[in-house]
Parts: structure tokens; C-alpha cells; sequence
């Protein structure tokens, strides 16, 4: 990778795994140690840590009742 | 004579209590299932292509569940259960429709949706306030334009926050898959947002 050329370019690539917790502890470390001293970087991943809580937010939608009325009505009746 | 003077068997109380028994276990379930069902309904949303197939997918998923019910494992994650069955037919459904192959979705690097939606030059932006440049509907089409393949690993964690390993199980893949498809989709999703929030500024 081209990571000696574009530390940025590198750390952009563990941006993914740095958030969802998976990469080693070396790797880790080398992120932060990247991201204490870029800006545009920690802002970067600031704004895909938001960008995640808003699809949570934006994709939280709410059945209609209808529907729960169905649901409810394919309970098998007991005997 | 009282022909039918007889002591009731062991057998047939044993039967009724057992039948009771497994009616409570049947109701239970049932109600435990249908407490999921905004959850299920939450990720068949994004699964599908639209509300109304949503919410034919999800009373499919809870006539198979209940019809399969004595297949759960008591215990064992309902919800992932749940989510399987829906899944499954999902896929099936998307068979029988044949859908024609999509072309290789753009898969744009991760820092290109921050770097479009903050090119508009408005001096330094504030990381937190740039996603609110994005609204639901475009995160809802967005998600819709992702293949199925990816979309089915990135609806499973993102939106229904499952972990790796329920979402391999879900999906009956390895866990391997799920971190690459998840890694993938995100960024066709971020494209799809990059390329919808522009064509609204022209």
C-alpha cells in the first residue's frame, strides 16, 4: 500500500475496521498516532461516526398498524 | 354393568398435561416473536425494494415462524432466527424475479461523501454538522440502490446491529464475507449519498 506516500491515503483504509473495533492493537496504535497529529483526518472519521448514528436514525421507521394487525391475526388459534 | 368403570391410564393425563403444556410454550412464542416484529420490520424495510414488499416479506417470515415454531431453539437468539427466515425468502424472492445482474456499483473511497459534501467551500466545517447536509430520504434511496448482496450484510449490522458472527449465521456465510461485503456496501452506499446530494445542489 501506499502508505509511506499518503499517510492519509493509509489511514483512510482503517477508518472502516478502526471503528468497528477489529483492527489489532498495533494497528490501532498506528492509527491514533496519525490521526493525534492530522486534522483532516479526525474529522473525516468524526463525520463517519456520525454518518452511522444517522443511518440508525434515518432508517428507523415504524410499521403501520395494519401490518401489526396482520401479524397478531396469523397467531395459530388454540384448540 | 358400568362397562366403563376404569381407572383413567397414566398415559392420558400425562398426554393432556403435555399438550398444555405445549400450548403455553406455542403462545409464548408467538408472543415473544410478534414483540420483534418492529425489528424485523426495520430491516426488511431496507431489504426490500419498497414498503409494500416489505411488509408482504415480514407476514411471510411470521407464517413460516409460526407454522416452524417447535424448530427454535428455546434460548438461542429469536431475533437472528427471525431475521434468517426473512432473509431467506428475500432471496428467494429475488430468484423468481430473476433480477437482471447490476453492473459493478462505484465503490467510492471512504473519505470521498465528506470531501463532496464539504466542497461547496463554505469555509471549515464542523465534522459534526456536515451529515445533517444529508436527509432520510436520501439515506432511504441510497440504501436502496446498494446490490443485495452487500445491502443484505450492511442492513444486518448498521440497522439491525447484529454482530459478524449472527449476521454469517444469518446469512449462512463466513464471517470473512460479512466484514468485506459490509466494507464494500458502506462505501456504494457513501457513493450513492455522494451522488444523490449533489444532483440536489445543481
Amino acid at each position: 500500500m501506499s502508505n509511506l506516500i499518503d499517510p492519509c491515503a493509509h489511514c483512510e483504509e482503517m477508518m472502516q475496521p478502526y471503528l468497528d473495533h477489529i483492527l489489532t492493537e498495533a494497528e490501532r496504535a498506528e492509527a491514533e498516532s496519525h490521526l493525534d497529529e492530522c486534522e483532516p483526518c479526525r474529522r473525516r472519521y468524526r463525520f463517519e461516526e456520525s454518518l452511522r448514528v444517522y443511518v440508525r436514525q434515518a432508517t428507523a421507521e415504524q410499521m403501520t398498524v395494519e401490518l401489526r394487525l396482520k401479524l397478531s391475526a396469523l397467531r395459530i388459534p388454540l384448540d | 354393568m358400568n362397562a366403563a368403570v376404569t381407572v383413567a391410564p397414566m398415559s392420558e393425563s400425562e398426554d393432556a398435561q403435555r399438550l398444555a403444556a405445549e400450548a403455553r410454550d406455542r403462545v409464548r412464542f408467538e408472543e415473544d416473536a410478534l414483540a420483534l416484529a418492529d425489528q424485523v420490520y426495520r430491516v426488511a424495510r431496507h431489504l426490500a425494494n419498497s414498503r409494500e414488499d416489505a411488509e408482504e416479506l415480514v407476514q411471510e417470515t411470521y407464517v413460516r415462524a409460526f407454522r416452524s415454531w417447535a424448530s427454535f431453539q428455546p434460548g438461542t437468539n429469536l431475533r437472528a432466527w427471525l431475521l434468517r427466515i426473512l432473509t431467506n425468502l428475500n432471496i428467494d424472492r429475488g430468484r423468481r424475479q430473476q433480477r437482471t445482474p447490476q453492473m459493478q456499483p462505484l465503490e467510492a473511497n471512504d473519505y470521498h461523501l465528506y470531501d463532496k459534501l464539504t466542497e461547496a467551500g463554505d469555509g471549515v466545517a464542523d465534522a459534526d454538522r456536515v451529515v445533517e447536509r444529508l436527509s432520510q430520504d436520501h439515506i432511504v434511496s441510497a440504501l436502496a440502490e446498494v446490490p443485495h448482496d452487500f445491502r443484505d450484510v450492511v442492513v444486518l449490522v448498521d440497522i439491525g446491529d447484529f454482530s459478524y458472527a449472527d449476521t454469517a449465521h444469518i446469512l449462512d456465510i463466513p464471517v470473512g464475507t460479512v466484514m468485506s461485503r459490509l466494507h464494500r456496501g458502506r462505501r456504494v452506499l457513501k457513493g450513492a449519498l455522494a451522488h444523490a446530494a449533489l444532483e440536489e445542489a445543481k
